[in-house]
């Protein structure tokens, strides 16, 4: 096991290296920050000597290789905009969506899987075609449409929760949470749901597409004529078996939910890495842009790591491979 | 009183198409610790008649007439819960391929256990050592180290005796056995047939052997049912039936299965195939496929009727058995 996680480490490596140049490639190809720096008169030799001084002289490879080495520091350069360490500017916004987040993966897991096992179970009843209506519904409907229909409703008419920001944070050490507050948790409500519907209805819709699928097999067929409970039947022996594809989605869902909650974050004024980035790309603010690439590569090589360890721990098969390949 | 008793049983499953009849009439009985063997071509009825007996038809399917009774209660009427606590417990099943009837996610051990204490109440630890007596049982070597094994783990052979174990880990009276040995390589079959008669000897619990295999019958049941299109065309002790069958399918039927003491140049085999669910013929459904067939075949449907020592639904062979199967020879 763990020499299975050294290997998907190692694997990982090139990948970030990648991502890392494609982030890196942006400072020279998006906007000049020796311009920008320089205003509108100067001198070419005071321009040589910032180029100089930003080594922006010296060969490509050194370049890159000091910035990865930068990097792997956690140093990510200055905002342009905002004059302050960028990795500064991710532990104050990083909290903020890695909770919303969470918080939204959370709600479409807990509501999607009882849901799409129900669908799956009773198939022709109204509560399943009402599930699927909504389903369909919660595709077709785009995130900022939902986040203002919901702020209208919940904000404006009954005038319930929050229609902005986090509410009262509590630091705990660097890391700010909306958890521990009342204010704090009616704040995430409105935008975790927006967030999360997505996700809600295609775990759901794939749930209940494997259900279909797994209650037809023999294993299903012969655990019923061995007269086991029902509920036992649908989650220990059927559920279990349709956890493999909806782990990987719920893995990739969360990974995108981090990556790109902008619209959400956008309309709900959420203090989080998707609106920073907006505002970044907003006045071409690259080391901001560059450093959330390279944060987003990290988080889906992390997540992908957690859902191949999730695959080994549900499917014996995969264990038993492994086995016979190391030894 | 018959452990088990089916009687004129009909299964339908109504279609946009109109209602396909898939059983007609089907009635049998089953005593305690019997082999009741139940052969027929594919399609005929056999595993639906096992799965109506155990309550699981999948829908639309359902049952449109008839009873089923064990032990002289009716069990077709049963609500669900109630037939959910009869199966497993009192009517076990045995499916037919073994790689896959088991969970592939739960050690063998798991599926063991739960079985066992879904219907007997037994601790954790009770249920375990019982479930690794049933292991013994099946002959699965080292049975208390492999019992945390997971399907995979086992090969085919081994799978199905682990099957048997579950099917029978709750003490059925009854076990329906749907072609157990078809998925199985041929050295295997013997094997797993030996062993599931030796069990269910020694339990005392009857058997309903579903197979196309005529030698698997022949060796392991006390009688046979042979079924074509839904209905049961011959009932007989087995003896009887493979020696002087009645039915002129029987017949066919015997007559395709190669012998090592008579060398045949050609095997014999029967023309045509069996009608579709939704073209069965009127009369016998038998008629258009028979040698022997006359008016009254085309036109009215035989019952089950004495025909020597077995009991089949022909016209002729019933009415004058050794007649008619002179004129078959001929």
């Amino acid at each position: 096991m763990i020499v299975f996680i050294f290997y998907r480490l190692l694997q990982a490596i090139p990948v970030l290296l990648v991502v890392g140049l494609v982030a890196f490639a942006m400072f020279t190809y998006v906007g000049d920050p020796v311009a920008a720096m320089l205003g509108q008169d100067y001198t070419e030799a005071r321009r040589i000597a910032l180029v100089h001084k930003l080594g922006l002289d010296r060969p490509f490879y050194e370049q890159f290789a000091h910035y990865i080495w930068a990097a792997l520091h956690g140093n990510f350069g200055f905002s342009y905009r905002l004059a302050e360490p960028v990795s500064s500017l991710f532990a104050q916004r990083l909290p903020a969506t890695l909770e919303l987040s969470f918080t939204a993966t959370v709600f479409a897991v807990v509501l999607g899987v009882p849901m799409g096992v129900y669908a799956g179970i009773w198939r022709k009843s109204w509560v399943s075609r009402a599930f699927m209506l909504i389903s369909l519904i919660g595709v077709s409907l785009p995130t900022f449409l939902i986040g203002v229909l919901l702020i209208l409703v919940f904000s404006v008419q009954l005038g319930w929760l929050p229609s902005f920001g986090r509410g009262h944070v509590t630091q705990l050490g660097w890391w700010s949470t909306g958890f521990l507050t009342w204010s704090g948790i009616k704040a995430l409500i409105l935008p975790a749901i927006t967030l999360g519907l997505f996700e809600l209805t295609l775990i759901m819709r794939l749930v209940r597409a494997e259900m279909l699928e797994v209650l037809r097999t023999d294993y299903i067929k012969f655990a019923r004529a061995r007269g086991l409970r029902a509920r036992s039947i649908h989650f220990s022996h059927a559920l279990r078996n349709t956890l493999v594809p909806v782990i990987t989605i719920i893995g990739l869902q969360l990974g995108g939910v981090i990556a790109y909650s902008l619209v959400t974050e956008t309309v709900f004024q959420w203090p989080g890495m998707g609106l920073l980035f907006i505002q970044s790309v907003a006045v071409a603010d690259i080391p901001v842009m560059s450093a959330y690439l390279l944060l987003v590569g990290v988080v889906f090589v992390v997540i992908n790591l957690v859902v191949d360890l999730l695959y080994y721990a549900v499917d014996p098969r995969l264990r038993i491979d492994r086995k016979r390949h190391d030894g | 009183m018959p452990l088990l008793d089916v009687r004129d049983l009909t299964v339908e499953f109504p279609t946009r198409r109109g209602t396909l009849r898939a059983l007609d009439g089907v009635s049998l009985a089953l005593e305690p610790g019997e082999v009741l063997g139940v052969v027929g071509e594919s399609g005929a009825g056999k595993s639906l008649t096992g799965t109506a007996i155990i309550g699981l038809l999948a829908p639309p399917g359902r049952i449109a007439g008839g009873q089923i009774l064990l032990d002289g209660t009716r069990i077709d009427t049963l609500p669900e819960e109630a037939m959910r606590r009869l199966r497993g417990r009192r009517i076990g099943a045995i499916f037919q391929d073994p790689l896959t009837t088991l969970n592939p996610l739960l050690p063998i051990g798991r599926q063991l256990t739960e079985t066992i204490r879904t219907h007997l109440s037994l601790s954790a630890a009770e249920a375990r050592e019982r479930a690794v007596h049933w292991l013994d049982e099946v002959g699965i070597p080292a049975a208390s180290r492999r019992i945390d094994a997971y399907p995979h783990e086992f090969s085919g052979g081994q799978r199905q005796r682990v099957v048997i174990a579950l099917a029978l880990c709750a003490e059925p009276q009854v076990v329906i056995a749907d072609e157990p040995t078809t998925a199985l390589d041929v050295s295997v079959q013997a094997q797993i047939i030996t062993l599931l008669k030796r069990l269910t000897r020694e339990h005392g619990t009857a058997v309903m052997l579903i197979t196309h295999d005529m030698g698997v019958i022949a060796e392991t049941a006390d009688r046979v049912a042979v079924m074509y299109a839904g209905r049961i065309a011959e009932l007989g002790p087995v003896a009887e039936v493979v020696r002087q069958p009645a039915h002129p399918y029987t017949k066919g039927l015997m007559g395709s299965i190669p012998s090592l003491e008579h060398r045949v140049a050609r095997l014999a085999q029967i023309d045509g195939a069996m009608p579709r669910l939704d073209a069965i013929p009127r009369g016998c459904a038998f008629h258009p496929r028979c040698p022997l067939a006359f008016d009254r075949c085309r036109t009215e449907r035989p019952e089950m009727m004495p025909a020597g020592p077995t009991v089949a639904a022909c016209w002729r062979t019933a009415a004058q058995p050794a007649q008619a199967m002179r004129a078959a020879d001929a």
